[in-house]
């Protein structure tokens, strides 16, 4: 302990403090934090919660019956896959006009969510939520899942997943952070400016052999830092920010011995 | 004999007693290298940093050889299909590929120090182009292409452009998606061209784009021609700078007739193995610790995908600017049932064909309209040649704006902007941007003449405000000691051509007074706006100035030893 009380004064003390207090919090959190829920199975009782949270929340552009309105879309029919992706990756209900829904911190909770899908999906008959074992990323095939994602995926996604610009100011999102469920539902639904991949054209196993190459891409590049996996771009610009940065000021250090 | 007259007349040399000494003495009595060692040794080079930028490319082109040998020792230039068994990457396992492709990903997964050795190898090509641009910033902006260099320069350009095509070639040797998509729109540029379009771009494939033997016929040109011709012309291009000694800065005491500076050893020898360690290290470091052109990420080529976010390499990333830029609609004409593709013809062919004619005509256009043919050694301050320097500029922007083009989708999705928008505002820039480039650039370089001006006859501001007994103040300003004056005053403005009148005495039309007409309306372009540097009257006229007019007697001395400086006004 004297050696400890004998450095409490060091300049560096605040620092080491600082740190052992966020892994301390970081660590309660991650204990405590809460738990995921189990999907429950649907009852009348959901049906009529969502329905309330509907109109409370949706029905202002949806429509009072989810009927859809002028310039919005009609949500019967959709599915509960639609409604889980949107509400659970904080899409809908959306926070401004703009060329397309932003992904935000999800407005409802793990039971909301279920409740409102159970009541779109109680309008009409649409794609149903994934079970967990239809987006197992261990079970699927990487090497199959990369030869699809290139013929379907990745003129807008980028090769890994990286995302893409589109028209407008419309883009497609990244997917490094996008849960294994929400690229599943995306591929089923085609959310905003995706196109459908229903099962006919990509199967279901196919599907997880999507999401098993993408989650694979998450491990990040052999060859170190993947500078973003963005491809020539970035790789010319991190050539001149450090390599030729550094290059220039070794130049200048070593000629700044002169006149 | 004369050997035995010699040893009369001059004590016979200390035998060299260290083992190094020996082995020198040893050579040297069998060659006489001694002589060439003592003339190159004892050559003076003048010292400054940017005198270095060359040395980069140099270095990361011996770099380049280095790793490129290494990499031949397991990469397979074939087209032949396979089924890759490799367990890494997990994505490519058991896909159908070409032996090149496969090859590269069992050279980055198998071979130890594979992976390594490929980053190395693309991170100095990358660099290898980078500092040539530099390089080539640097001899533009000061003046160093001015004779007796303008064949230099040429070679210069010539090594920019094979080392285009050296990235080029090597860059579409592991047969990825990326790199086809890039022989792909080659194919298409080759096409545009009319007429023999098809021909060559047949000729290039073997047949139809993709064919067989585009990779193999690449190999060769990327480990044996091109490299070539490159390590001929740096010799070259090396030969001539030492024989026609550097350029230095302007400086006291530095004429077109010196080179002030030290000598290559032991001064040069030093910094310039301190410089090839600092390059190599570097390299290496981003080579170990970032990824580069991860050719699995695209997978084995395939004709039909292109994923978001296909660009080229950095230096071409230009000429995919370019072609993004250009409109598609009504540009596209059919002659005669011949297709004239002028949206592929234009950004792919003239736009960068101006931009590299602009820069081998240059030198020989300057001289011309400067009306100059002597030999220059001491270089130029930009600020010095406004038009020059403005050009130069205007030049970069373009270039700029173009690459900008080509990665017009990651600048919208990375600052959520239209990427409609942009191409708009870039197709306008393209125009506007040099010529408000030029604009400004002169303007500046005058402006910091007009100081240099202001400092030679006034001197430095001391910030000392005196005031006088009659009630004035003045503030005491320092003069330029003589090396700072040197620098300032030491340039030529020249001014624009002048040119023999339209008729001679008798009133008959002289013969070639068009083209000189034309010649000084390009020279009043670069010389029209001028800032004549200070004379040495102009000088002691604001001197006699400062000290008579306004200064007299005990006043002046008070001053004086007050600010322990003379005063200028």
């Amino acid at each position: 302990m004297k050696a400890l009380a004998a450095r409490r004064h060091h300049r560096l003390a605040p620092v080491v403090l600082l740190l052992l207090a966020l892994l301390t919090t970081g660590g309660v959190y991650a204990a405590l934090a809460p738990s995921t829920a189990k999907a429950e199975t649907v009852s009348t009782a959901d049906i009529e919660t969502g329905k309330k949270l509907f109109q409370a929340n949706c029905a202002t552009c949806h429509g009072a019956n989810a009927q859809g309105t002028e310039g919005v879309p009609s949500l019967v029919g959709v599915g509960a896959a639609a409604v889980d992706f949107q509400v659970s990756t904080g899409r809908m209900p959306m926070q401004m006009n703009g060329p397309q829904a932003e992904a935000k911190p999800p407005q409802f909770d793990k039971e909301q969510t279920a409740a409102l899908s159970a009541y779109v999906a109680s309008l009409g008959a649409g794609p149903a939520i994934p079970t967990d074992e239809q987006v197992d990323p261990t079970q699927g095939d990487p090497s199959n899942g990369m030869a699809l994602f290139r013929t379907n995926c990745a003129m807008c996604h980028n090769a890994v997943g990286a995302g893409g610009a589109l028209s407008e100011g419309k883009f497609a999102p990244a997917l490094w952070e996008t849960s294994e469920r929400n690229i599943y539902q995306a591929m089923l639904t085609g959310p905003q400016s995706m196109p459908v991949f229903n099962d006919a054209n990509i199967t279901p196993d196919e599907k997880r052999d999507i999401v098993s190459f993408l989650v694979e891409q998450r491990e990040g590049s052999a060859g170190g830092n993947a500078l973003g996996a963005l491809g020539p771009v970035s790789e010319g610009l991190w050539a001149f920010a450090i390599g030729l940065g550094l290059l220039i000021g070794a130049a200048v250090w070593i000629g700044a011995k002169s006149s | 004999m004369s050997t035995a007259t010699q040893d009369t007349k001059h004590e016979a040399p200390a035998k060299p007693t260290t083992t190094v000494g020996k082995a020198a003495d040893y050579l040297d009595q069998r060659t006489s290298i001694g002589v060439a060692v003592k003339e190159f040794a004892r050559k003076v080079f003048p010292d400054h940093w940017s005198f270095m930028l060359g040395e980069i490319a140099l270095f990361s082109f011996v770099v380049l050889i280095i790793s490129g040998f290494f990499l031949t020792m397991f990469f397979e230039p074939s087209m032949a299909l396979e089924r890759y068994e490799g367990e890494h990457p997990a994505s490519m396992h058991g896909q159908l590929m070409s032996v090149a492709f496969a090859s590269t990903l069992d050279m980055s997964f198998e071979v130890r120090g594979g992976l390594l050795m490929r980053q190395i190898h693309h991170w100095s090509a990358l660099i290898f182009m980078a500092s040539i641009v530099v390089h080539m910033m640097r001899v533009f902006f000061t003046g160093a292409f001015r004779k007796p260099r303008e064949i230099n320069w040429i070679v210069g350009i010539l090594l920019m452009i094979l080392g285009l095509a050296a990235g080029f070639t090597g860059y579409s040797l592991p047969d990825d998606v990326l790199s086809g998509n890039g022989l792909r729109i080659t194919d298409g540029v080759v096409k545009s061209i009319p007429l023999v379009g098809s021909f060559m771009s047949y000729m290039i494939f073997g047949g139809e784009f993709p064919g067989h033997h585009i990779v193999p016929r690449l190999f060769t040109l990327h480990i044996f021609v091109v490299p070539g011709i490159l390590l001929a012309l740096i010799a070259l291009h090396l030969f001539l700078m030492v024989l026609q000694k550097h350029t230095q800065y302007p400086g006291g005491g530095r004429t077109d007739k010196n080179v002030v500076g030290y000598p290559a050893a032991p001064v040069y020898v030093a910094k310039m193995t301190g410089n090839f360690f600092m390059v190599f290290g570097v390299l290496v470091l981003m080579g170990a610790t970032m990824s580069i052109n991860n050719v699995w990420n695209y997978g084995p080529f395939d004709p039909s995908p292109v994923s978001a976010g296909a660009q080229p390499d950095w230096y071409m990333l230009f000429l995919e600017g370019s072609l993004r830029l250009m409109p598609g609609q009504g540009t596209e004409w059919v002659i005669f049932g011949y297709t004239l593709p002028l949206n592929v013809l234009i950004p792919a062919v003239v736009i960068p064909g101006i931009l590299f004619t602009f820069l081998i005509v240059y030198p020989f256009l300057e001289a011309r309209v400067t009306g100059d043919d002597r030999e220059h050694h001491v270089l130029d301050r930009p600020r010095n040649k406004p038009a020059r320097t403005g050009l130069g500029v205007a030049f970069l922007t373009a270039f700029i704006i173009l690459a900008l083009a080509g990665s017009n989708d990651l600048i919208a999705t990375h600052f959520a902007l239209s990427i409609n928008a942009i191409t708009w505002v870039f197709r306008v820039l393209f125009f506007v941007g040099p010529v408000f480039a030029y604009y400004v650039t002169k303007r500046i370089c005058l402006g910091l003449q007009r100081k240099d001006r202001e400092l030679v006859l006034h001197g430095h501001e001391s910030g000392r405000i005196v005031r006088f007994a009659n009630g004035e103040y003045i503030e005491v300003h320092t003069p330029l000691d003589e090396q700072e004056r040197w620098l300032r005053v030491n340039y030529d403005a020249p001014a624009p051509l002048t040119i023999a009148p339209k008729t001679d005495a008798r009133g008959v039309k002289r013969k070639g007074y068009g083209a000189d007409k034309r010649w000084q309306g390009l020279s009043r372009f670069f010389y029209e706006d001028r800032v004549s540097p200070v004379t040495p009257a102009e000088v002691a006229a604001a001197h006699s100035h400062g000290e008579h007019d306004e200064l007299t007697g005990s006043e002046h001395q008070a001053v004086e030893a007050g600010a322990g400086t003379s005063r200028e006004h």
